[in-house]
C-alpha cells in the first residue's frame, strides 16, 4: 500500500513540476546554475571512474584471453563495447545518483525543514516547478555529454593501460575499437542515459521535497534519494535493455 | 481586513488543532495572536497563508473569500502577502540583498537598478546597511529577522504574517523588531498578524490580542484589557512568570 501512496505522491508532485514556469529569464539562469553543479561539477569524478573501469575491462579481458586463436585486437572491442553498452550509461549513473542525488535531496530537505520552501509558496510561487524543474532539465541536457565523454576517457584509460602492459599493441587495440562499430549501441547508451538523469533527479527531488522534521531527517532523505534512485537505474536498465536491444 | 469564520483544521491522525475559530483582524493594527507552545498558533497563521487546508470555515481577506479559490486565485493574493517565518526562512545560496530582491524579481517590472534601490531601500528600513553582500550563515539571529521583514515588505504587502519573530532574540533586539513590525504596520496601513508568546512583545505592540487555548479562541482584546481578565487559563499563561506577575501587583 505504501508503495501506491508514494507512486501516486510523486506522480502528483511530477504534475507540479511540470507546469509553466514563473519567470522565463530567471528560470534559464536557474537552469544554467543547475548544469553547472549538476553537470560540471561532477565531470571529475565522471572522469576519474571512466578511466579506471577502462582500465579494468582491458585488463581482465586481457587476461581471461588464453586461447592464441582468440585475436587480441578483441580486447579493444571488449572495451568499446563494455564501456558504450553498460559503464559509462549504468554504472555513472549510479555515482551520479550517489553524488548528485544525495545533493538534491539534502538541498532540497534543508529548505522544507527551514520553511524555505514555505516561503517560495507564501510568495504565491509554485515551489516544486521552481526548484525541480531546471534541475530536470539540467541534467536531462547534461548527462548525455557526461556518457560521451565517459566513453572516450574509458576507451583511451583501456588503451593506455592495454599498450603500457604490454597486454596488447597499440594498433591492434585501435583495430579492435574500430571494428564492427555499432552506432545505435552509442543511441541505446544515450537514451538510457535520459532516464537515469530524470530518474536520479526526480526521485532525489521527491525524497527532499516531502522531508519533514530536521537534520537527522534531511539525512535520511538523502540516503533514501541514493538507494531508490539506484534501484530504479537498475530496473529501467533491464526494461530498456530489454526494450531497444532484444529482437 | 482578514475574516476568519468558523475555521477547523484536523489532520491526518485525527487530531483536531484548531476546533470553529472566529477572528477578525484589522487593518492598521498589529494583532497578536498569544498562546502556550502546541496551541495551534502557527498552523492558524499557516492555514491563514494557504499553507494547511481548513477542513470547515473560510477566510476573507477584504471580503475575497481566499478557502474557495483555486492555485491561480490564490497565487494572485499571495503576492499581496509577506510573512516573516519563525527561523527566518531565508534562500540559504542567496545574498542579504538578492533575498530582499528575490520576490522583485519574481513579480515586479522594475528594471535591475530600480529592484536594487527598492531593495536598498527595504535594508535601510529595518536599519540594516552594509550587509548586503553576506550570506544568511554570515549574520546574527536579529539580523536574519530583519532580512526577513525587509524580503516581507519588499512588495509592499497588504498583509504581514510574523511567526514568532522576537523567538530566540535577546529582549532589546526584540524589542527593535516588534517597534519595527509596528511601524511597519502603522506607516503602511497593513494588517499584520503576529504570532508570539512573549509578554514583552504583547505589551509593546498588541493593538489586539487573541489567545488561542487547545487549539480554540479563549479570549479577545488588547493590552491594557489583558491584565483585568478574569480568564482562569489566560491568567495561568500571563502571570506564568515572576515579571508579569510583579507587574500585575504594581498595577493592583
Amino acid at each position: 500500500m505504501k508503495l501506491f501512496f508514494h507512486l501516486g505522491r510523486y506522480t502528483k508532485l511530477m504534475g507540479k513540476v511540470f507546469s509553466r514556469p514563473g519567470k522565463a529569464s530567471i528560470f534559464f539562469k536557474q537552469i544554467l546554475k543547475e548544469i553547472d553543479s549538476l553537470g560540471i561539477n561532477s565531470l571529475g569524478i565522471v572522469i576519474i571512474i571512466a578511466f579506471f573501469m577502462g582500465v579494468v575491462i582491458t585488463l581482465q579481458t586481457a587476461y581471461n584471453i588464453e586461447n592464441p586463436f582468440i585475436p587480441l585486437y578483441l580486447i579493444g572491442l571488449g572495451t568499446r563495447d563494455s564501456m558504450i553498452l553498460e559503464f559509462s550509461s549504468t554504472i555513472c549513473g549510479l555515482i551520479l545518483a550517489g553524488k548528485v542525488g544525495s545533493s538534491i535531496a539534502s538541498e532540497i530537505g534543508t529548505m522544507r525543514v527551514t520553511e524555505q520552501i514555505d516561503a517560495l509558496e507564501v510568495m504565491g510561487i509554485n515551489s516544486a516547478n521552481h526548484l525541480i524543474l531546471p534541475k530536470i532539465i539540467a541534467a536531462v541536457f547534461i548527462n548525455p555529454f557526461l556518457t560521451i565523454i565517459s566513453i572516450f576517457i574509458g576507451i583511451f584509460g583501456g588503451w593506455l593501460a592495454g599498450v603500457l602492459s604490454g597486454a596488447v599493441s597499440s594498433e591492434n587495440y585501435i583495430y579492435g575499437v574500430q571494428y564492427a562499430f555499432e552506432p545505435f549501441y552509442v543511441t541505446y547508451s544515450l537514451i538510457k542515459t535520459l532516464f537515469f538523469a530524470f530518474i536520479i533527479t526526480s526521485v532525489s527531488s521527491y525524497e527532499g521535497f516531502y522531508c519533514t522534521g530536521g537534520a537527522l531527517e534531511v539525512g535520511k532523505a538523502s540516503t533514501k534519494a541514493v538507494v531508490y534512485s539506484s534501484l530504479m537505474i537498475l530496473l529501467f536498465n533491464v526494461i530498456l535493455t530489454q526494450l531497444l536491444l532484444t529482437h | 481586513m482578514i475574516e476568519v469564520k468558523n475555521i477547523s483544521k484536523q489532520f491526518e491522525d485525527g487530531y483536531k488543532v484548531l476546533d470553529d475559530i472566529n477572528i477578525v483582524f484589522e487593518t492598521g493594527k498589529t494583532n497578536l495572536v498569544i498562546g502556550q507552545s502546541g496551541s495551534g498558533k502557527t498552523v492558524l497563521l499557516k492555514t491563514l497563508v494557504g499553507l494547511h487546508e481548513v477542513n470547515e470555515g473560510s477566510i476573507n481577506f477584504d471580503d475575497r473569500n481566499f478557502t474557495s479559490m483555486n492555485f491561480t486565485e490564490r497565487k494572485l493574493v499571495r503576492q499581496e502577502f509577506g510573512m516573516v517565518f519563525q527561523g527566518g526562512a531565508l534562500f540559504d545560496s542567496l545574498s542579504v540583498i538578492q533575498n530582499v530582491m528575490f520576490p522583485l524579481q519574481m513579480f515586479s517590472h522594475l528594471t535591475h537598478s530600480e529592484k536594487l534601490d527598492r531593495a536598498n531601500f527595504c535594508l535601510k528600513r529595518v536599519d540594516l546597511i552594509n550587509k548586503n553582500h553576506l550570506s544568511p550563515s554570515e549574520i546574527s539571529g536579529g539580523m536574519k529577522k530583519r532580512v526577513a521583514i525587509a524580503r516581507a515588505i519588499a512588495l509592499n504587502p497588504k498583509y504581514l504574517f510574523c511567526d514568532e519573530p522576537n523567538s530566540g532574540l535577546d529582549p532589546i533586539t526584540s524589542i527593535l523588531i516588534d517597534n519595527l513590525i509596528k511601524e511597519i504596520t502603522e506607516e503602511y496601513q497593513i494588517t499584520t498578524i503576529v504570532n508570539t508568546h512573549d509578554m514583552n512583545s504583547v505589551m509593546e505592540i498588541g493593538d489586539k490580542v487573541i489567545y488561542i487555548y487547545k487549539g480554540r479562541k479563549w479570549w479577545e482584546g488588547n493590552k491594557t484589557q489583558i491584565f483585568d481578565t478574569n480568564n482562569k487559563e489566560l491568567n495561568e499563561f500571563i502571570f506564568a512568570s515572576e515579571l508579569t506577575k510583579m507587574i500585575k501587583h504594581k498595577r493592583g
